[in-house]
């Protein structure tokens, strides 16, 4: 019988199968940041052990850091002795980092595909669950815990339980303004947070086949939203000529060998997969939330749901909890929901497509009053490549702010937050309680809605801004 | 790892579903480079609640939480493991957990047990209406108990029998080192190497 991608990937990594064992897997690539890796390498020091591979092996700074004054001392000292300890570790144990203030410093997500590093058919591993990110690639991508950090530091394997296998068949062309980010946020919405759970999805199909890397990327980098252990995309011509000429992609025969290899990682025709829904990706509009987890969403076209219409109890509860945080009416349409802040950025929108879909939006229009706009790039690259192109001044000439790289109000352990009651229209990943700030409230969107939420002050798509087009014309 | 056999102790109901891990642990508690100290960070918003369960004097010493279906969603963050454990939880019952959560948990002793949502809803009643009502979640045996309830729980062999002698997983992976060994041998060339390129 055939195989699916997932299980190519996993078969080729394998180095110990026994019964009653969970599978011994070897990690090709292990990403390191400051948060989740300073126990693990306590472990590994009282335990006197090393890292196995360091070239295999490499730290960025990312959820910490300032995105204003870089150069000064980082204000919150909890923060700074983080990364100092992060510094400390990979100069201690010879791993690769990029500090604040390199220029390949930024998200670790951004920066792992910027560099060529994530390639098809590898495990990638990460101590942040949006590892899932990878598997644009034909990765076999995915986060885990500290215990598990130091486990791959020190044997650059994990033992891993099998996973079921999930097709998310997406057909059709994507209508004029719906991303990458409305397709996934409807998939969460349909399949539920935990509608993943034990799966490794594979997004395929025609509309997923037609999607550019970074929008691969940001489809796979929810997967997790909907539980998923891992996703995926097949490697096609659009992964290669992404990847050709990358510092660490391979080069001369060995890219010959990557390629003719990379070309076997597609489904099987005769392979089964344990699961399989099908998305008609020409009936998709833009897609925002309106709850408290990725799965509460809606098109932006429609209102703020009734509890009371969800048959499952424990939904409607949820449904319940949530329009209290959150603020919200049931029957209040969408549009109309007002915000005060709009974050452009993090390791689901932060790359330079999503800046550049956000400028275009922007572009020679004001954000509205009272709306505080934050642009952060994914990483130092994104940064410059965005500097080249003028979207810095379009941002700030709309009356955004310009920040510097990092995982920043996408989670607000650096002082980029939400006060207390404030509302934004973030292109990040989770609306949790609390996520960017203490009592401050989420809606994940789009780069282009979140461009024009900015620019109305409501949540809004870009097609709404056209009669004001016209008019200035 | 410490060593789980079996437990016995009193419970907190908290009916709540999707609870993920920054309800669990915030982000600005992520900061600390320790595995300890995280208790007050447990549930830190919810606990400013007066009412919320976790503050009511007759749960002060509990140490099994049944949670509500998709416990442990988000972020990979072992620290809600640690908040869980340092604040004196032994065990977590749900009907759904989320898997990287699962993990977690599971390799530092603490217990997620998965039981049907009606046995969990009958927990939640009897612990509801009795505080004090204890519950023993017996890994030997593969079973939870409580008055009135007894309910098998499913769990991997080869994970149950890693909990019960509290054995640490790489110096078990270390064991199979020439396995590891021979696998780089085999390394196409073409892998991406970290090492800085010139």
């Amino acid at each position: 019988m055939g195989r699916t991608l997932a299980e190519k990937v996993w078969d080729d990594h394998v180095v110990r199968h026994a019964e009653g064992e969970p599978d011994l897997l070897y990690i090709d690539l292990h990403l390191l940041h400051e948060v989740t890796s300073p126990q693990a390498f306590d472990g590994l020091r009282l335990a006197g052990r090393k890292v196995r591979r360091t070239d295999l092996t490499i730290a960025t700074e990312d959820h910490n850091t300032p995105t204003v004054d870089i150069d000064k001392p980082i204000a919150d000292p909890v923060s700074r002795v983080q990364l100092e300890t992060l510094r400390r570790n990979a100069a201690e144990f010879g791993v690769r980092i990029h500090s604040l203030g390199d220029v390949e410093q930024g998200v670790v997500h951004v920066v792992g595909p910027q560099l060529g590093l994530t390639q098809p058919g590898t495990t990638v591993v990460c101590g942040d669950s949006h590892t899932s990110t990878h598997g644009a690639f034909g990765a076999l991508a995915f986060g885990i815990g500290t215990s598990q950090v130091e486990h791959v530091l020190a044997t650059q394997t994990l033992p891993l339980a099998p996973f079921r296998t999930m097709a998310i068949t997406v057909e059709g062309e994507l209508p004029e303004g719906v991303t990458a980010k409305d397709l996934i946020l409807a998939i969460i919405t349909r399949i539920g947070t935990g509608g993943g759970q034990g799966y490794v999805l594979e997004y395929r199909g025609s509309a997923i086949r037609s999607l550019s890397m970074e929008a691969r990327m940001t489809v796979c980098n929810m997967s997790i939203e909907a539980g998923a252990r891992a996703g995926m995309i097949a490697p096609d011509r659009t992964t290669f000529d992404y990847l050709q000429g990358r510092p660490h992609a391979p080069k001369g025969e060995d890219w010959d060998a990557a390629v003719a290899y990379w070309e076997t990682l597609v489904t099987d025709d005769d392979a089964v997969f344990d699961h399989e829904i099908f998305i008609d990706a020409t009936e998709l509009t833009p897609f925002v939330t309106w709850g408290t987890n990725p799965g509460q969403g809606a098109p932006l076209g429609a209102s703020v749901p009734d509890p009371a219409s969800f048959a499952d109890p424990s939904e409607r509860t949820a449904a319940e909890n949530a329009l209290k945080y959150m603020g919200l009416q049931a029957g209040t349409p969408l549009r109309e929901v007002k915000v005060d802040a709009v974050f452009v950025g993090s390791c689901t929108n932060g790359r330079i497509e999503d800046l550049r879909a956000a400028a275009a939006v922007v572009e020679g229009r004001q954000v509205a009053d009272g709306v505080r706009m934050l642009v952060v790039p994914g990483s130092v690259r994104v940064a410059l490549q965005a500097i080249e192109e003028g979207l810095d001044k379009v941002f700030t000439a709309a009356g955004a702010e310009w920040r510097h790289a990092g995982c920043s109000m996408c989670l607000g352990m650096n002082p980029d937050q939400l006060a207390p009651g404030e509302r934004c229209a973030s292109t990040s990943n989770r609306n949790f309680e609390g996520r960017q700030g203490k009592g401050g409230r989420t809606h994940l969107v789009s780069p282009q809605v979140a461009a024009a939420t900015a620019v109305l002050g409501h949540l809004a798509a870009p097609s709404d801004l056209s009669a004001d087009i016209n008019a200035e014309v | 790892m410490e060593k789980f056999t079996t437990h016995t102790g009193r419970a907190v109901p908290l009916r709540r579903s999707n609870v993920d891990t920054d309800q669990i642990i915030p982000a600005h508690w992520l900061k600390k480079v320790t595995r300890s100290g995280f208790e007050d960070g447990l549930f830190e918003a919810w606990r400013k609640d007066e009412s919320f369960i976790l503050n009511q004097p007759e749960r002060a010493g509990a140490t099994v939480l049944l949670a509500g279906p998709e416990f442990g969603t988000g972020s990979s963050r072992e620290h809600a493991v640690w908040a869980l454990q340092n604040y004196g939880f032994a065990a977590v019952i749900s009907s759904r957990f989320a898997d990287i959560f699962r993990g977690n948990s599971l390799k530092n002793g603490l217990l997620t047990v998965l039981l049907p949502q009606e046995t969990v809803e009958r927990l939640w009643a009897l612990t509801e209406a009795d505080p004090t009502a204890e519950i023993t979640v017996d890994l030997e045996a593969r079973e939870v108990r409580a008055d009135g309830i007894v309910a098998a729980f499913e769990l991997d062999d080869n994970v149950r029998w890693r909990l019960l002698n509290g054995l640490d997983d790489i110096s078990i992976t270390l064991r199979n080192e020439p396995d590891i060994a021979a696998f780089e041998a085999t390394r196409p060339t073409f892998k991406p190497r970290t090492l800085p390129v010139a």
